[in-house]
């Protein structure tokens, strides 16, 4: 389409693109001033410290040698941590963004670096984290000649971007990179991907200073409340009998935990979190009444069916979250408070529909409800749980089987931390666990990937967890497998001296498809029996210490000891091989038909 | 029930675009039926005629999620009564077949064709309608040898889109749209510094 507009004129003569050994010039760093001829490669840094960016993860390669070699003089003001493979950094910047709140910021170079970044754009895309990634390219020229290492990285990531950019002059630099922070962290916040060539970081051009971005024009962060919506919802609130509020991250990403708070306990009503919304209401809240969805409590599922009024804040309906659609909630009004308009009525249908940031319209919705408890059905989830907890909870909290549970692991991790820590998990049967059984004292605490299930995920998570919130215990609950998928990453952990702790729940198995094959294959176990090295051993390697434990004695002392440790530790903590993780929602289920055993 | 829906999109003129909605459907494994991007009346807006056949409950959410895009000022859908629309088709026939056996002028008025090119060797007629006028045609200009037929994609206007040329232009007016920066380097590397 863009033939049909006037090609900005200018020639490449009257660039200055010089062939020297430091093409973006050494010198002073920071607060570079208005008419002063700066690279391309300093503007984007130039605009990090303008934005506050105070780690990039990354991984240098050709394509974005001359911006690595502008951050050399920028080393006081930016600190860079050197991963070990650029999926690791992308997900260290979304764990840095969610225990921080703030932008996570990426480096990777062309091609295979480029391609690396894919993964955790789709798992920050689906699960709403902001980050803006920077990638290298070839020289502009080059575009479409399979140069080295030339991939077509803004085709290959439109999917999981929020938005991405091609640049390849150096005068759009200081704009395009305020638009990508304005836009990765305003409204629904998502990953934003600037691709740069080489040219461009090259390129010198007279700096007019950094501008903030506050707006674009053809973008709405979020809609605008309306007010008759959230006094009809007020109304329904006030006339139910039964209401129940689940919530999700749009508590933790609109920095509404108060307001949330404010809001259950004016109304007296029950609140359950998605796996994501984990943290932003304090687990032991007299209000919270626990996990939604496939392993989620009894209760909460259950009662979803039951509710009349369902108000959903900030979730978006995962179907690991309703089970089988057509028998979800069908008994119930909803209201479905979300910044995003497209998440109203795309899995169920709202009764009345609280478009807005929910920092704003819990607010007026909290004003306009009426103060109200409502003891019987607060104690039907209770009862509930008595239910889950004879069933499932206290044998997996307190087993009496020789080999231990995931379980009565992170019972007892809760004890010795007082749910002060952040808990970063992988994917499958230890998230689960993890989540179900993890106590949070605070919000932004629990990091793990909700929606894309990415394995791995977690040890690179936790160096970003760390960075985002130095001052907290981090703890790293990963699987055998998952472990293995990102090992690498225990090279960064040394190199930067990050202080996570790495707790492998080690069953011998990928356990969550093993559990699925158990139930759902008749037990043809394929391809799930998977090997793992010395841990301890590869941890040593590379200057970690650690232990292995099998025996529920030394359960505590070897937790205190992870805890206790100065800088990073890996304790693996050997449990059953074939223990499931109860309550289930069987796939294709209604979450009322949810199975204790 | 499945029926035609146009989806009308307008947005900002940006590199990239066209794959960014394209893939909105692709990734539901929806058919695009025809496509039709052009700059709109008011500079530095584009406009996407997009015809789909699908269930209103998905073209609804579709319109929703297109809406999202960062680059996307506004998506509307509409059924084919919500509509006025028209196709463009070029037909190409040899001259003297169509000259000998067929009587050009009934033709060119039954059909509302117009002779575009007039060749020694071949002709070019050209027709606007909708799909089935145009079909019509092509049926009938089979036995006569016809050469080569293409039609464009459906251009449609909104029936009830009273106020959208104002608000465009007020929108254009109140903040221009910025300019499109393209690639001025391709075929110039050797003017570049490489390594």
């Amino acid at each position: 389409m863009s033939h049909t507009t006037a090609i900005k004129s200018k020639s490449v003569d009257e660039k200055t693109i010089s062939n020297t050994t430091s093409p973006t010039g050494g010198g002073q760093q920071g607060a570079r001033g208005r008419g002063e001829a700066i690279s391309g490669s300093v503007a984007v840094l130039e605009a990090f410290l303008a934005e506050g960016v105070s780690t990039i993860f990354g991984y240098p390669g050709g394509a974005i040698m001359p911006i690595y070699d502008a951050l050399y003089d920028y080393q006081e003001k930016l600190r860079h941590i050197l991963v070990r493979h650029e999926q690791g950094g992308i997900h260290a910047a979304q764990g840095y963004a969610r225990t921080s709140g703030d932008v996570g910021v990426v480096f990777a170079t062309s091609g295979p670096g480029a391609t690396n970044l894919v993964t955790g754009l789709a798992d920050a895309m689906i699960d709403s984290t902001p980050l803006v990634c920077v990638t290298g390219q070839v020289f502009a020229h080059l575009l479409g000649t399979d140069a080295f290492q030339e991939t077509d990285v803004i085709n290959i990531t439109t999917p999981v971007t929020k938005w991405n950019y091609q640049v390849t002059d150096a005068t759009e630099i200081p704009a395009v990179m305020a638009k990508a922070f304005y836009i990765a962290r305003s409204g629904r916040p998502g990953p934003v991907l600037i691709d740069i060539t080489k040219n461009a970081q090259l390129q010198k051009f007279d700096y007019e200073g950094y501008t903030k971005c506050d707006h674009v024009r053809s973008y709405r962060p979020a809609p605008i409340v309306r007010k008759e919506y959230i006094a009809e919802a007020a109304r329904l609130i006030n006339e139910a009998e039964k209401p129940f509020v689940i919530f999700g991250q749009g508590v933790i990403l609109g920095k509404a935990e108060k307001e949330f708070k404010n809001f259950i306990e004016k109304a007296g009503i029950p609140a359950a979190w998605t796996i994501m919304g984990l943290s932003a209401l304090p687990s032991d809240h007299p209000l919270n009444v626990g996990m939604l969805g496939m392993h989620g409590n009894y209760g909460p599922n259950v009662l979803t069916n039951e509710c009349d009024v369902l108000i959903a804040v900030g979730m978006r309906f995962d179907d690991r979250v309703t089970g089988r659609l057509d028998k979800y909630a069908k008994q119930a009004k909803v209201i479905h408070l979300d910044i995003d308009p497209a998440e109203v009525d795309k899995n169920v249908k709202t009764t009345v529909p609280v478009w807005g940031d929910c920092k704003e319209t819990l607010p007026l919705l909290t004003a306009l409800v009426e103060q109200k408890v409502y003891p019987s059905w607060l104690q039907k989830f209770k009862d509930m749980m008595k239910q889950e907890e004879d069933a499932c909870i206290t044998p997996e909290l307190n087993p009496t089987t020789e080999q231990m549970t995931m379980g009565e692991v992170i019972k007892v991790l809760n004890e010795l931390t007082g749910g002060d820590a952040v808990i970063v998990t992988d994917v499958g049967q230890h998230q689960m666990v993890a989540c179900r059984y993890a106590k949070f004292t605070q919000s932004k605490s629990n990091v793990t990937s909700g929606g894309l299930g990415t394995m791995g995920f977690a040890l690179p998570a936790a160096i970003g967890a760390k960075v985002g919130a130095p001052n907290r215990p981090v703890v790293a609950i990963i699987g055998d497998g998952g472990f293995q998928m990102t090992i690498q990453e225990l090279g960064t952990i040394m190199q930067s001296e990050i202080d996570v702790k790495i707790l492998i729940l080690n069953n011998q198995f990928l356990g969550m498809v093993r559990q699925w094959q158990q139930l759902f294959h008749d037990k043809r176990y394929s391809f799930v029996d998977i090997a793992s090295p010395d841990f301890v051993q590869v941890a040593k390697g590379y200057n970690i210490p650690g232990n292995s434990i099998s025996k529920r004695e030394e359960l505590k002392k070897a937790l205190t000891e992870m805890l206790n440790a100065k800088g990073a530790y890996l304790l693996e903590v050997m449990v059953g091989k074939e223990n499931n993780v109860f309550p289930m929602v069987p796939q294709g289920c209604s979450v009322a038909e949810i199975r204790l055993k | 029930m499945k029926q035609e829906f146009t989806v009308t999109v307008y947005t900002e003129n940006q590199i990239g675009l066209l794959n960014r909605i394209a893939i909105m459907f692709s990734r539901r494994k929806i058919n695009i039926e025809s496509l039709n991007t052009s700059p709109s009346e008011i500079e530095g807006i584009h406009r996407f005629t997009i015809v789909i056949n699908e269930l209103e409950e998905v073209v609804k959410k579709l319109a929703r999620q297109i809406e999202k895009q960062v680059e996307v000022l506004k998506a509307y859908y509409n059924t084919n009564d919500e509509i006025v629309w028209q196709e463009l088709a070029l037909y190409k026939v040899p001259t003297d077949e169509i000259a000998e056996k067929v009587k050009v002028e009934r033709l060119l008025r039954e059909y509302g064709a117009r002779a575009v090119v007039i060749r020694k060797d071949y002709t070019v007629f050209e027709t606007t309608g909708q799909r089935e006028e145009i079909n019509k045609l092509i049926a009938v200009l089979e036995p006569y040898g016809l050469i080569e037929f293409v039609r464009s994609a459906r251009v449609a206007i909104i029936k009830a889109s009273s106020g959208f040329h104002n608000k465009l232009k007020e929108f254009e007016k109140r903040e221009p749209s910025e300019e499109v920066i393209e690639n001025e380097y391709l075929g110039k590397g050797d003017e570049v510094f490489t390594m």
